[in-house]
């Protein structure tokens, strides 16, 4: 537990979950708390964090009270009941905009709740709103946030890892304790290397999609940000669970998560074996990237695993397979995007009683932005006839060639490690004009979304170059989402005792925006 | 409209040989849509049944219903196919404004049902009619044109659409092409449907009515020239609403192909337009190679894998095989082969046995339906299912025959009186006093009368000439308005004049 402070912003949700239990506080308070942080340091599009879209202190401050009065009832739904959350804006929230950072849903208000927003809700969790995030998640910066950027609260003129760079940077700005994100080639766990903050890709199948919309169906996945092992194993326990809407759903039971983030904080990994992804090692990357990793190797070995290096050769190709794949099913996902029924509709200038083709083309036009426009265009070349077999189909073969090199890893060790990222956090517009050096950054997360594996990164500490910070990337075989809790809280525990707290601790303090 | 030159349908065949291709679609009658919990009710108030999966909403997923892949493999082993270890649904991606997620959920080269037949009846011959396959897949939502003349999109003021009917289940069944029907194509295509939609009603999986959609055919057609045994271009008449209608679809697309082959022109591979009204059809879009639905295996939902036990299971609840069952009824009735195949060629199979399992005897169910109602739905333009009278309407009728209540010809004006809505025959006999009178008072003056007024047809009787009390008994028939007992009414003639 860390030092007491009247700063309810810088507990974890474990802690106040503790504090709210203990009575030592309200979700009222909390909540307020964390509403006066986010206006003192969001800011916009042109200053400040901006890591959230939309915020809704009215409808948190009300779900607040009425968790309040359940718990003096003696009657609170559950351990994180009155703990404030913020929500990527790719899920549906009924009453609240959902945009997935794109202007073509502008003004869009879902009739309905994601599934996990429905259980963030059944178990009180406050929601204070909807975070920022690259449009329909295409990116690793938010820059393509048709909203503007978020900055990474480390140094505002770096990104903040993307597409999830609203939440990771929520959190680590100590604007909500707790995040929901969504990872479809490491939009979780880039923005949580790149931020000093823990961020967790589930089993795919392992948390409903129902209610998110789609980047690339085969491939997204919803999963936790926070800033301990322990909050994001509390946070994946209520979310987790099959979903009759959403039948690629697991039917199974996972582990409880908890129980191995608490057995991981023991740093004791006697018996472990690790592996090593030879591919991913870090050669040829950023060199306090390569320095960390390899530190907290080391780290493992003196917590008693096991370590070996494995090589999983077919990685190589996951990137080419990924912008395939993505892009195909992304494709055919916004095609419904036509201004008629929901969303943003623009009229065509100059032109009197358009026709509604004439409409949805305007629209269209407007309404995505060039990241999009290139993935639509990429997909539906590769699902044309005649090019099926050559791009797609060829995609979705080597995408078994890299679950059979992790089946075969896994058959030698428990779970796989690499860097999360090959780079800290870089500047803003750094990236932006060289679509290729921005996909090459996903080199270490994509092979988990393909393969269907769970992952997580949490903090290694900070590259000596620029200070910031550098993740460590947790791989395990399917369904086998306690081990990446189990490793990811012990490195969490062993790096906490080189740095005495916290990384998130060394990171500088935010100035207030103007208001 | 049409500029094209129609070659006579009979002398199209000469030069000829046309190769026929249905697909079939039916809409099951589930209780629920394919993806979603909504009602798959018929007839809701517009955009009342319809929830985020089914209206295509961001975010929103499907969820395969088990009812509608029971129906589905149930469909398939009735027509002999093999079902689908492990397949999947896959997008179909192509724009329309009633299909609310720009794509079709559907199946590609994996449906659950494949490699089928059917052995369909035509005058007396069996003609083996291949199934490819028979898949599952969505319904769209419906578009209403308003402001336009021809109720069609161009030209009309806005479009209203309603998704009530979006994810509605479907079945569609397909042909393999049917060739060497020659001049019987007409009739084959139209036996087909005919035999489809009887399996499907004894499946009990669909209410199968075309003229509500339930049941939609589209008729693919090509000609090529006779002997030469390649397959010509196709052209697809959509949404072809009934039996007849398909008969004469078929008739006119071998004409109109013929005219254009016979003018060294090139059929065009394209979408048509049947019309009811006229017999025609017209063009409708160009479908050509351009056309690129983009098909790929829908990630949103798991594969379908039916185990062998269950697919066995279902195997059983199958109703009787339909050609085993008109062998076996044929026997039962007592029916020639001529009767047989004269209540089949009516579209009267079914309700014979429904009017016969309501008590009526074989051969006047059959008497009643395959002449008398038979006539009455063709005068009518319907078919006969829907001329107005039920089976057990029928069977009601004959049994006042039989009782003696009323003769043949008193029971057409009793069929008046049903198709009319005057109640049950019972009460229409009452109402329209229609019962047999067989009191001698009455019969003795009216056969007094006649003889009075015949007395030549009279000497010839009392001259032992028996055959002429014909005449005197339709004069008292004509006196009595058609309600005397005919039998009652000679035995009074001879006696009077013995």
């Amino acid at each position: 537990m860390s030092a007491a402070t009247t700063d309810w912003t810088r507990r974890t949700a474990a802690e106040l979950a503790d504090a709210l239990a203990a009575g030592e506080v309200t979700s009222v308070e909390l909540t307020r708390a964390h509403l006066d942080r986010i206006a003192a340091v969001d800011g916009d599009a042109d200053s400040g964090v901006h890591a959230f879209l939309h915020v809704d202190a009215e409808g948190a401050l009300a779900q607040a009270r009425a968790s309040d009065e359940r718990r003096a009832a003696g009657a609170p739904l559950h351990a994180l009941d009155g703990v404030p959350i913020a929500v990527k804006d790719v899920l549906a929230t009924t009453g609240l905009p959902t945009t997935c950072g794109s202007r073509i849903l502008e003004g869009w208000v879902p009739p309905y709740d994601a599934t996990v927003v429905a259980k963030l809700k059944a178990a009180g969790l406050p929601i204070l709103g909807k975070t920022n995030m690259d449009e329909f998640a295409m990116g690793s910066s938010t820059e393509h946030s048709a909203y503007g950027p978020t900055r990474n609260p480390w140094d505002l003129t770096r990104i903040p890892g993307g597409s999830g760079g609203g939440s990771a940077a929520a959190v680590a700005a100590y604007e909500a304790p707790l995040a929901i994100g969504t990872d479809t080639g490491g939009s979780i766990r880039q923005p949580g290397a790149v931020t000093g903050t823990v961020g967790v890709k589930p089993t795919y199948g392992a948390v409903s999609r129902y209610g998110l919309v789609a980047l690339a169906n085969s491939l997204d996945q919803v999963g936790p940000v926070t800033r301990t092992v322990l909050d994001s194993a509390l946070l994946q326990d209520l979310i987790g669970g099959h979903d009759p809407r959403d039948s690629t759903s697991i039917p199974q039971e996972l582990p409880s998560l908890v129980e191995a983030a608490r057995q991981g904080a023991t740093g004791d990994l006697t018996g472990l074996k690790v592996g090593v992804v030879t591919e991913l090692s870090g050669e040829g990357w950023q060199p306090g990237v390569k320095a960390r990793f390899d530190e907290t190797v080391a780290l493992l070995v003196d917590a008693g695993a096991e370590v070996v290096e494995v090589s999983c050769p077919n990685i190589v190709h996951a990137i080419a397979a990924y912008y395939l794949v993505l892009p195909a099913e992304c494709s055919s996902n916004l095609a419904k995007f036509d201004a008629m029924r929901y969303g943003r509709r623009v009229l065509p200038a100059g032109v009197e009683a358009p026709s509604a083709e004439e409409v949805m083309r305007a629209s269209r036009d407007e309404g995505f932005g060039d990241e999009v426009k290139r993935r639509i265009i990429i997909g539906t070349y590769a699902l044309s006839s005649g090019y099926y077999d050559a791009y797609y189909g060829q995609a979705q073969k080597i995408r078994t060639l890299i679950a059979r090199d992790f089946d075969a890893a896994f058959e030698q060790v428990d779970v796989l490690v690499s860097p999360t990222a090959p780079t800290t956090a870089f500047k803003l517009g750094e990236k932006l004009d060289d679509p290729l050096a921005m996909y090459a950054g996903d080199l270490a997360t994509i092979p988990a979304n393909l393969a269907g594996i769970p992952g997580i990164s949490v903090p290694a500490g900070l590259a000596d170059e620029d200070g910031l910070p550098v993740g460590f990337q947790v791989l395990a075989p399917a369904m086998a989402d306690d081990r990446v809790y189990r490793v990811g809280a012990a490195v969490e525990a062993l790096l906490a005792r080189t740095w005495g707290g916290a990384l998130l601790a060394q990171a500088p303090e935010l100035e207030e925006v103007a208001r | 409209m049409s500029t094209e030159t129609l070659v006579d349908f009979d002398e199209a065949l000469t030069r000829y040989e046309p190769a026929l291709g249905l697909e079939v679609h039916v809409e099951l009658n589930t209780a629920t849509k394919m993806f979603c919990g909504c009602p798959a009710t018929f007839g809701g108030e517009p955009n009342t049944q319809v929830c985020p999966t089914c209206l295509g909403l961001p975010g929103a997923m499907p969820a395969v219903n088990a009812k509608a892949v029971e129906a589905a493999i149930r469909i398939g082993l009735a027509l002999n196919c093999d079902i689908a270890e492990w397949c999947r649904f896959a997008r179909k991606n192509y724009f329309y404004p009633d299909m609310p997620k720009n794509f079709q959920t559907s199946q590609y080269d994996e449906p659950i049902a494949f490699d089928g037949y059917m052995d369909v009846d035509v005058d007396g011959e069996t003609f083996r009619v291949d199934i490819e396959r028979a898949h599952m897949e969505e319904d769209t939502g419906k578009s209403t044109h308003v402001g336009g003349a021809t109720g069609r999109i161009h030209g009309a003021d806005h479009s209203l659409v309603d998704y009530n009917r979006a994810g509605i289940p479907l079945i569609e069944i397909v042909t393999r092409p049917i060739t060497g029907a020659g001049e019987k194509a007409p009739a084959v295509a139209r036996a087909y449907v005919q035999q489809l939609r009887d399996l499907i009603l004894a499946l009990g999986v669909s209410e199968a009515r075309m003229d509500q959609g339930n049941l939609r055919a589209d008729v693919n057609l090509s000609l090529a020239p006779a002997g030469s045994g390649a397959l010509g271009t196709r052209s697809e008449t959509k949404n072809v609403n009934s039996f007849r209608s398909i008969e004469r679809a078929v008739r006119f697309e071998v004409s109109r192909h013929a005219g254009v082959l016979d003018g060294g022109g090139k059929v065009v591979q394209e979408t048509r337009h049947f019309h009811e009204d006229t017999g025609i059809t017209t063009s409708g879009r160009e479908k050509s190679d351009a056309e690129d639905y983009r098909y790929f295996p829908e990630p949103d939902l798991v594969p379908v894998a039916p185990s062998r036990a269950w697919v066995e299971e279902l195997r059983a609840t199958l109703p009787e095989n339909p050609t085993t069952k008109r062998a076996r009824l044929q026997g039962e009735w007592g029916f020639t082969d001529l009767e047989m195949r004269d209540t089949v060629g009516a579209g009267a199979f079914g309700l014979v046995e429904e009017t016969i399992a309501a008590g009526a005897a074989p051969q006047a169910a059959r008497k009643w339906w395959v002449a008398e109602l038979a006539r009455r739905a063709k005068d009518a333009g319907v078919e006969l299912a829907e001329v107005g009278v039920t089976p057990a309407q029928v069977a009601a009728v004959q049994a006042l025959v039989d009782a003696g209540t009323i003769n043949d010809k008193l029971a057409r004006q009793v069929f008046d009186g049903l198709v009319a809505g005057e109640g049950t025959p019972e009460e229409i006999v009452a109402a329209r006093g229609l019962a047999i009178v067989s009191d001698d008072g009455a019969l003795g003056a009216a056969v007094d009368k006649a003889i009075e007024a015949n007395p030549d047809v009279a000497q010839k009787i009392r001259d032992g000439k028996h055959a002429a009390a014909g005449a005197l008994i339709g004069a008292v028939m004509k006196e009595m308005r058609g309600q005397a007992d005919a039998g009652r009414v000679r035995e009074l003639v001879l006696e009077r004049l013995a």
